[in-house]
């Protein structure tokens, strides 16, 4: 697994561009900033869509210099690393978020594409369904994982990290595509149901903890896994060559193929059932 | 009309309506991706006798396989596209599943489609999984050597079969020479494929026969040792006649398929090439040798 070649979106200017006037640790929650909600307004229009400063209902123009319209290309930029929910629900165009970015980006996505040139804070594309969420940096805990309560997180899209993550990414997965360049945080994919966590870096200790099925795949270092999972086979799994050739052909990883060697595969977790499946590089060859 | 000598008769090849197929089979080499192909695509000259007709193709240039392995296509022709789900069932099942390293993708876009993967996976008795990956679902099947990997559904489209034409020699030496030519420089047409053994029939047919319930028969009039028995339609000096069945995804395929075929059969030691047809009313497509020649 190499890094991110080029993900991010090098636009033209054209489109909406929002751009964070000032610096504040208040958190604002900026569900308004997404292409579906940009859908045949003008910049005024845009300007005076609602946001809540922290507890105070603003407008996105408070906020944000506004410049441009339409929905396919938007821009933000700026202090956002307490700006919450960009792109919630999103399901077309693209968003690109110049910096660093708050929690709940994507969440509930359905389609379209997120890039953050940046880090992204906690919950990214938690529940999202659809679409390509993107994040060059780190990102935080809970990636494409589940609210408190819910039994399923993501259910669909793929989400590319290039650096880090945090605790319990893919958490309560149920279906689609989370890449990790670096390293996982604990319970990388703890309770999953189904779909696929790829790390590149080390991953993170306990990980499928109570999954039930799925695919966790490390492709450098790994800890040792819990009891609950069991020994199967190395091999060089086909479908893993499909995935890469895939991932390489979106421009989001360089190494087209498995490195070297080949995969211990370990079924589990037997407590859940253990028809799920935690493929690791096998260190000794 | 003459080429190199050859005369090109003034008649046409007549093809008929079928259903296409393209599987893309790969294997830890090219030696094994081929292997299951041919596999996949033996005993399927022709759709009387084996239900469907099939050939293998190389990939088209540029083209890469979804595992990034090596890879062969195989085009598969069946009457409907019924048929084409019962063929491809057993054709995947019993020579590519069954071969070793090997996988098993669609290669057409279509809007119709038949499900494979998605009843072979049962096979797997419960531990089969899928991935779904860029809208396309791949089951893995738990085999011996690993897994089996295939693709849910295959596209299928309406294609053309049976386009064809016969070049008659002095001797059995100069059509091989001229049908092995022609063959060569036929697989290099993507989309089409010639489904007998080594691209070539010597037993051609006709629709008739003098017993009851024997529907088609030799193709006596172009059979060199019954001058003068039957009534020939050989000339002074043909010995040898071969044939060669293209079937194609496309018209356009099997057109250009049996223009370069034609151009690279005129031979020393060709005297003719002809087409066989039924009057015309039968088949929908007719391809006219003469025409094809002077594209």
């Amino acid at each position: 697994m190499g890094c991110i070649a080029c993900a991010a979106l090098v636009l033209d200017g054209a489109g909406v561009t929002l751009k964070r006037k000032e610096s504040s640790p208040i958190p604002v929650e900026a569900d308004a900033i997404c292409p579906d909600r940009f859908v045949g307004r003008g910049q005024t229009e845009i300007a005076e869509l609602p946001a809540y400063y922290g507890r105070r209902k603003v407008t996105l123009g408070d906020l944000f210099e506004v410049e441009g319209a339409g929905a396919d290309n938007v821009t933000v930029s700026g202090d956002l690393k307490a700006v919450k929910k960009i792109g919630l629900g999103m399901s077309m165009g693209r968003l690109t978020v110049r910096g660093d970015v708050g929690p709940h980006l994507g969440a509930y996505m359905t389609g379209g594409e997120i890039v953050v040139e940046g880090a992204a804070g906690d919950w990214a594309g938690a529940h999202m369904s659809g679409g390509r969420i993107v994040v060059r940096g780190d990102a935080g805990h809970f990636v494409g994982g589940a609210y408190s309560g819910e039994p399923r997180g993501m259910r669909g899209g793929t989400i590319v990290v290039g650096g880090n993550a945090g605790r319990e990414v893919g958490a309560r997965l149920r279906r689609g595509l989370i890449v990790v360049l670096g390293d996982t945080g604990e319970f990388t994919g703890a309770g999953m149901l189904a779909g696929s966590v790829f790390v590149g870096g080390r991953l993170g200790g306990r990980p499928g903890a109570g999954m039930k099925r799925g695919t966790i795949v490390a492709f450098g270092e790994a800890p040792e896994l819990l009891p609950t999972f069991r020994y199967a086979c190395s091999y060089r799994p086909v479908f893993l060559q499909c995935y890469l050739r895939s991932l390489e052909a979106s421009g989001l990883i360089e190494s087209p193929g498995l490195p070297d060697g080949e995969l211990r595969r370990y079924v589990g977790d037997m407590n859940s059932g253990g028809r799920g499946e935690v493929l690791v590089r096998d260190q000794s060859q | 009309m003459h080429i190199n000598g050859v005369e090109i008769e003034d008649t046409f090849a007549e093809a008929f309506g079928m259903w296409g197929a393209r599987l893309i089979v790969t294997g830890d080499d090219l030696d094994w991706a081929r292997i299951a192909a041919e596999a996949a695509t033996g005993f399927a000259t022709s759709i009387i006798g084996c239900g469907c007709e099939a050939g293998t193709n190389d990939l088209a240039p540029g083209e890469r396989t979804l595992d990034g392995r090596p890879g062969v296509a195989a085009l598969v022709f069946a009457t409907s596209r019924k048929n084409m789900e019962a063929v491809l069932l057993q054709r995947v099942g019993q020579a590519v599943m069954t071969c070793a390293t090997s996988a098993c993708y669609n290669g057409l876009v279509a809007d119709e489609k038949v499900r494979i993967g998605g009843k072979l996976r049962y096979f797997g008795d419960g531990f089969q999984r899928s991935k779904l990956l860029d809208g396309r679902r791949l089951w893995r099947v738990p085999v011996m050597d690993g897994e089996f990997v295939v693709e849910e559904s295959f596209g299928v489209v309406r294609a053309v079969g049976g386009g064809n034409f016969f070049m008659m020699a002095r001797s059995l030496a100069a059509a091989l020479a001229a049908a092995r030519a022609a063959v060569a420089a036929m697989r290099a047409v993507p989309g089409a494929v010639m489904p007998f053994p080594g691209g070539v029939v010597r037993s051609g047919s006709k629709i008739s026969s003098r017993y009851k319930g024997q529907q088609v028969s030799s193709n006596t009039p172009y059979c060199p040792t019954l001058r003068g028995q039957e009534d020939s339609a050989l000339r002074e000096g043909e010995n040898a006649v071969l044939e060669i069945v293209i079937d194609g995804l496309t018209e356009a395929a099997v057109a250009e398929a049996m223009r370069v075929g034609i151009a690279a059969a005129c031979l020393p030691g060709v005297t003719r090439i002809s087409a066989g047809n039924y009057g015309g009313s039968l088949g929908q497509f007719h391809f006219a040798l003469r025409e094809l020649v002077n594209q």
